[in-house]
């Protein structure tokens, strides 16, 4: 007779034929295979649907069109509607399709909708978040080993959190909405090895925006980026995220960072929901991989008009720039506004240009009035960016980061030269088609604001 | 192995209206192609009507689950270079039109590629004043449709008027939006700089049944890959028809 078989599942145990990646897992356990290849199309069960105002309309509607006018979501706790696009507008269309995806929350009686009804001012709607990436991880919504969709191409964001994390379009998102699944084809793993202390003058950013410029922007296209090593087990959550983020500017399919204590006391009193934490197997088959010896790395820019059009930020210094734009999932998160603060604080002086804050979500602003600034004497960051002639910080959106409406605060509408903690420069992307977008890390967006030309942070730190 | 014809020395193609050439079953023509001296001869079979002045862009219909889908393309084509994102696309500032509503539907294909730089790509997608576009067919570089995930690009694209996008190749979501909406087809070449050997305006037919595209202004023709785990999502007529006659969800309600 043959021995009992252990109880948990085989794709956790990794008593598998061969070794599997994270991502490969997360796949195998959520599509109930014991083993899947690279290249294999599955039906994967979906754990979490996020969608906006830009595309919760259209999904709504194909949903409905699909599946009948009185047709109810397969679970309405496992979607998260979350308006963050264009919301602080005039724009008529904008401003309907909030009430569409408020409409459609009611209907269907969707736990986690994050409301907003009063425009003029964003502290009076208790439900309203902000910026959808962020606000997921804020909320827990994101747990290691689940697989998480969402209606805008930087979900991948979420794959910080050790789980798989992609952007889908309205007609996928509305199937998902209907049947709870999806079918997708397995990615295979580019692994990144991230080893080196960390050199206090980089961010997380300089560090994704080496990896596009070293793999191009169509790098990583139908792969999984996955990321280890001691830098990345150095990283705090946001940093985690900002790194995922841009998987998508490599054309990445998700990006993953192997869960750890950093992310288990982050979701500690965010989440109820049990998570189980996979893990690349040692015998796993990356693509293939990729070193970088962190100390030995500088503060870095991506150059009009790609996100691969790498530069070191100090060979850019002659760059005169017409204003400065700190926000949006990428870099605006608590985090990044404590690093531009770090900057403005060493500096003790004016910004020199425009200098834009917009956080990301509300409890994002809350941090800026209220969390000390280290080394500062208990000044919080809305005062150093006030002293430094910063503008006040804007109502949490995703803001200009994609233009948007005209009026969208801190859009582009004349050909300027922009220095910009977001994720894309391609041309038009904050509005005008002649505008010039130089992507970089809060550290170096600072100091580029302190000088008015494009600036290597350690002329501060 | 390449089988590009390089130069054909005779006419690329006798196109023969049903008016001019009674003998032609009625709306059927036949392309026929001058061969190489290997006696290689390609013959294609299309379907279109045609007024002699001005060829007009009309081509197979879109795929639906009960029709069978298109083999060919056929009209002038737009040429674009490398890692035309979603923005170049479709910009921002038109996401507020819904996809889903048929007016908005509309008016997001009269935006189509209004993002393009106007010092790259002088020659305007959509005609001024009009909201759909002349060109059927897009010939492009590497990485098309990079950046966003917005729905709102492939489905401008097919508002517009856009039947085929040939690309070097894809940014997924792009591509995976394109094959999920059923708007627009998105082939690969096989071979890298066909967008460098076409300008706009070309004559072109996308041939999906024997993998090429050929470029009669031009006389070249390039080999496509075939569609591959796309195609029978594509067949069904998207990821709904197909999640239907695989039996993963049960029929329209």
């Amino acid at each position: 007779m043959a021995p009992a078989q252990p109880s948990r599942a085989p794709a956790t145990t990794g008593s598998v034929k061969h070794g599997m990646t994270m991502t490969e897992k997360i796949l195998a356990k959520s599509s109930d295979k014991s083993k899947l290849e690279p290249g294999e199309n599955i039906w994967v069960n979906i754990d979490v649907l996020m969608t906006h105002d830009v595309c919760g309309p259209g999904t709504i509607g194909i949903f409905k069109k699909e599946f009948g006018k009185n047709a109810k979501v397969w679970d309405k706790e496992k979607i998260v509607i979350i308006p963050d696009h264009y919301i602080f507008t005039s724009d008529e269309r904008a401003n309907r399709n909030v009430d569409i995806i408020r409409d459609f929350a009611l209907e269907q009686n969707i736990k986690y909708f994050y409301d907003i009804k009063d425009l003029s001012n964003f502290k009076v709607n208790p439900d309203y978040k902000g910026v959808c990436h962020v606000a997921l991880a804020q909320e827990g919504h994101c747990r290691p080993g689940e697989v998480l969709l969402g209606t805008d191409s930087h979900t991948c964001n979420a794959g910080a959190f050790g789980q798989f994390a992609t952007g889908i379009g309205n007609t996928d998102a509305g199937f998902v909405m209907g049947t709870g699944k999806l079918l997708l084809k397995v990615p295979p793993t580019m692994r990144f090895v991230l080893d080196g202390e960390m050199p206090h003058y980089l961010l997380a950013k300089d560090l994704i925006l080496q990896i596009i410029g070293e793999i191009t922007v169509a790098g990583a296209t139908y792969k999984s980026m996955e990321f280890v090593g001691s830098t990345v087990e150095s990283l705090n959550m946001e940093e985690r995220m900002t790194l995922c983020n841009m998987v998508v500017e490599a054309g990445g399919k998700n990006g993953v960072v192997p869960p750890d204590e950093t992310t288990f006391k982050y979701l500690e009193g965010k989440t109820s929901v049990n998570y189980e934490p996979v893990y690349s197997d040692e015998s796993a088959k990356f693509i293939s991989e990729y070193r970088f010896d962190v100390s030995k790395l500088e503060p870095v820019v991506a150059k009009p008009h790609s996100p691969d059009n790498r530069a070191l930020a100090r060979e850019c210094k002659d760059v005169k720039i017409d204003r400065v734009y700190i926000g949006s999932c990428t870099g605006g998160k608590t985090e990044d506004f404590m690093a531009a603060a770090k900057v403005f604080l060493a500096s003790g002086k004016k910004v020199k240009v425009p200098t834009f804050l917009v956080p990301a979500t509300q409890k994002v602003w809350i941090d800026l009035y209220s969390l000390p600034v280290p080394g500062s004497g208990g000044k919080t960051c809305s005062q150093i960016f006030e002293e430094a002639g910063c503008d006040t910080p804007a109502s949490p959106s995703c803001g200009a980061c994609l233009g948007g409406p005209r009026d969208t605060y801190a859009r582009m509408n004349e050909p300027m030269v922009c220095v910009s903690t977001t994720n894309r420069n391609f041309p038009g992307r904050m509005g005008h088609k002649e505008g010039q977008i130089y992507l970089a890390s809060p550290y170096t967006a600072a100091a580029s604001a302190l000088t008015g030309y494009v600036t290597d942070p350690r002329e501060f730190l | 192995m390449a089988t590009t014809l390089s130069s054909i020395q005779a006419p690329v193609s006798t196109i023969c209206a049903s008016s001019q050439r009674p003998h032609c079953p009625t709306g059927t023509q036949s392309l026929l192609f001058v061969s190489k001296p290997s006696n290689y001869t390609i013959f294609a079979k299309t379907s279109y009507s045609f007024k002699p002045s001005k060829i007009r862009p009309i081509t197979a219909p879109r795929a639906t689950p009960s029709s069978s889908p298109p083999t060919t393309f056929h009209g002038q084509c737009y040429v674009l270079g490398d890692n035309i994102d979603t923005d170049q696309i479709i910009p921002a500032e038109h996401l507020t039109l819904v996809p889903s509503k048929p007016d908005e539907y509309k008016k997001l294909g009269s935006f189509a590629f209004s993002g393009l730089p106007t010092s790259l790509y002088p020659i305007p997608f959509i005609q001024p004043g009009t909201d759909s576009t002349q060109y059927p067919i897009i010939i492009a570089g590497a990485n098309f449709g990079c950046g966003s995930s917005r729905e709102h690009a492939p489905v401008a694209l097919g508002a517009a008027g856009v039947r085929a996008v040939v690309a070097e190749s894809y940014a997924r979501i792009f591509f995976r939006n394109s094959v999920a909406t059923g708007e627009v087809y998105p082939i690969e070449l096989e071979h890298e700089g066909v967008n460098k050997q076409c300008t706009t305006g070309d004559i072109v037919t996308v041939d999906l049944e024997r993998n090429v595209f050929i470029n009669h202004t031009k006389g070249k023709e390039f080999v496509l890959k075939p569609i591959g785990d796309a195609g029978p999502v594509i067949d069904a007529g998207g990821i709904f028809a197909y999640a239907r006659k695989t039996g993963m969800i049960s029929s329209v309600v």
